[in-house]
């Protein structure tokens, strides 16, 4: 890697880019000749409003864009009806089925992971299963949790539950099975029984593993979500996406990326801080 | 101590009302048809230190962590304090090669963690205020928030002598506790271990390839022959008198004679035994008794 960079550089950097970027998107979409637009009126049709207002390309420049977030911001948690809420709604709705979703996948997860990591017999009996299910999509699970669950939103849920399932059971049963065995010789010797070793030793010896595990299924719940509220519909910032194309407002869509980028960054830093608690040097 | 130099024999097996503290009882490791060991006995008295001699191979971590319960023998019994040994015991605490603590807890952690598990009653209170005093006992009371990564080889050592020693076990196993170190350390180490087993007359066994630790600390000293089918060869008494140090333990009269002993032993003798061919004399229960020094 060679010498380390000051921070302040690659900040720099990071900006210097952004503006490149920015500067490039605002060149890219800005009409050409001269301010006189010339609206195709077969375009005109398409876009209604907007065309008649004079923009030339629905693509809107950087600029459009912030000022939308500004106003989607400024109220986030309004409700005029079902299919009118505020930006922050749809985040917290998405936002809650992934906790619900990966809440009910670390309940399971993790102690299944304990027993798999203790027993090399259930390793042994589960793993095919678990290598045949965990390549699955989670949307291919969709329309059967749609037929057997009968409740989009719970579909959702599951789905979310399933996909989240497989990293945190994989990581606990590999973080259980490699504790090292002098500490389980330590806590033998000390008589400290099954329930005590296993949370006084074990689970602390493999939680860096296990919070691992729980960062790779968070980050892919967070993925899925927005693919399978598309699908679902209703609410959550998948759903508004869909619904901004639909609308093809592409400002929208573009802040609805941006959002689901940040939300991740976050939902992954909280994890992060997690793992960097229960982290131990050899 | 005994006064008789030279080579005598031992008395015949001792029955059972008479068994040592601890009494190995023609204990075996086997994989397949090869022994590792087999037929070995031998009786750890009352306060008494025992020190188990050999090279590389010839099973003695594999001996001591019978002793401790770890692994069943393959054959023969350990039976302690008249009860057979099937599992490991709060009374037979271990000091392991390589420290085992537990990274995640801090040094006084550590420690508070196995006095809480031989008393389940105590308060997290008490149990952190009798581990800053174990610490204490070992020099590291500066030391005792400090994660065992924060720790030097000597420093983890001690810890793991203090978590050892802080259980008050009925005997004390250690498992070449100062191989890992430097001479220095070690031999201040060696100290600290032999101030502690008096201060508490600690019944003590220890695993060593080292000779000298074996001479300041052991009052006998088991010589194993080489694997496979290895074999307690011959059992050395230590007659020099105690206090011993590293100080002044090389200027004892009958510290040489002692050492050539062992050295010879471990050099030449310990390949040569052959247990279908024993010298004269040697039985598996009554290897011959000798006092070099005395």
């Amino acid at each position: 890697m060679g010498r380390p960079v000051p921070g302040w550089k690659s900040a720099l950097l990071s900006l210097v880019l952004l503006a490149l970027f920015l500067g490039a998107w605002e060149l890219a979409v800005r009409p050409a000749g001269g301010g006189t637009a010339v609206v195709d009126p077969e375009y005109a049709a398409l876009l209604g409003q907007a065309a008649q207002q004079g923009n030339a390309t629905p693509m809107p420049g950087p600029g459009e864009v912030a000022r939308r977030l500004w106003e989607l911001l400024r109220d986030p948690f309004y409700v005029r009806g079902s299919n009118d809420q505020g930006i922050g709604i749809q985040l917290a709705h998405s936002i809650g089925r992934v906790a619900m979703g990966f809440g009910l996948a670390c309940l399971v997860a993790i102690p299944l992971g304990f027993l798999i990591g203790m027993s090399p017999l259930l390793y042994g009996a589960l793993n095919p299963f678990i290598q045949v299910l965990r390549p699955v999509s989670p949307l291919a699970w969709m329309p059967l949790a749609l037929y057997s669950i009968k409740d989009s939103s719970i579909s959702a849920i599951f789905v979310i539950f399933i996909c989240s399932i497989w990293p945190m059971l994989l990581n606990t049963a590999f973080g259980v099975a490699g504790v090292r065995k002098e500490w389980l010789n330590v806590a033998r010797t000390l008589e400290a029984g099954g329930w005590r070793t296993a949370i006084r030793v074990i689970l602390p010896a493999a939680a860096p593993t296990i919070l691992t595990g729980m960062r790779i299924s968070l980050g892919i719940a967070w993925l899925v979500i927005v693919a399978a509220e598309m699908l679902v519909g209703g609410t959550g910032i998948g759903y508004w996406l869909w619904n901004q194309w639909n609308n093809l407002s592409i400002a929208d869509i573009i802040i609805a990326i941006l959002l689901i980028g940040v939300v991740g960054l976050v939902l992954d830093r909280l994890l992060g801080i997690a793992a960097r608690a229960v982290s131990y040097a050899e | 101590m005994g006064t008789a130099p030279g080579l005598r024999l031992a008395e015949p097996a001792s029955p059972p009302a008479a068994r040592p503290y601890a009494s190995v009882e023609g204990i075996a490791r086997r994989y397949g048809a090869v022994a590792v060991f087999e037929d070995v006995w031998f009786g750890i008295g009352r306060g008494e230190f025992v020190c188990l001699v050999g090279h590389s191979g010839c099973g003695k971590t594999t001996i001591l962590n019978i002793l401790a319960g770890l692994e069943p023998p393959d054959g023969g019994v350990l039976v302690v304090d008249g009860k057979e040994v099937t599992g490991p015991s709060l009374d037979r605490a271990v000091i392991f090669q390589g420290h085992a603590l537990m990274p995640w807890l801090t040094a006084a952690g550590n420690v508070a963690f196995a006095l809480s598990c031989r008393n389940p009653k105590w308060s997290r209170a008490r149990c952190e205020e009798a581990a800053g005093l174990a610490l204490a006992r070992v020099n590291l009371a500066h030391a005792a928030d400090r994660k065992p990564a924060q720790l030097s080889g000597g420093m983890k050592q001690r810890v793991g002598i203090a978590r050892a020693f802080a259980l008050a076990p009925k005997m004390m196993l250690m498992d070449e506790p100062f191989s890992a170190l430097d001479a220095l350390t070690r031999g201040a180490l060696q100290d600290e271990v032999a101030r502690l087993v008096a201060e508490a007359s600690q019944t003590a066994f220890m695993i060593t390839h080292d000779v000298d630790e074996a001479i300041l600390l052991a009052d006998r000293i088991l010589l194993m022959s080489n694997g496979p089918g290895a074999r307690i060869a011959e059992v050395v008494v230590n007659t020099l008198p105690r206090p011993r140090t590293r100080a002044n333990l090389h200027h004892m009269p009958g510290y040489h004679p002692l050492r050539d002993h062992i050295l010879d032993f471990l050099l030449t003798r310990s390949s040569r035994f052959d247990a279908k061919a024993p010298p004269a004399g040697w039985t598996p229960r009554t290897p011959p008794i000798t006092q070099p020094a005395a």
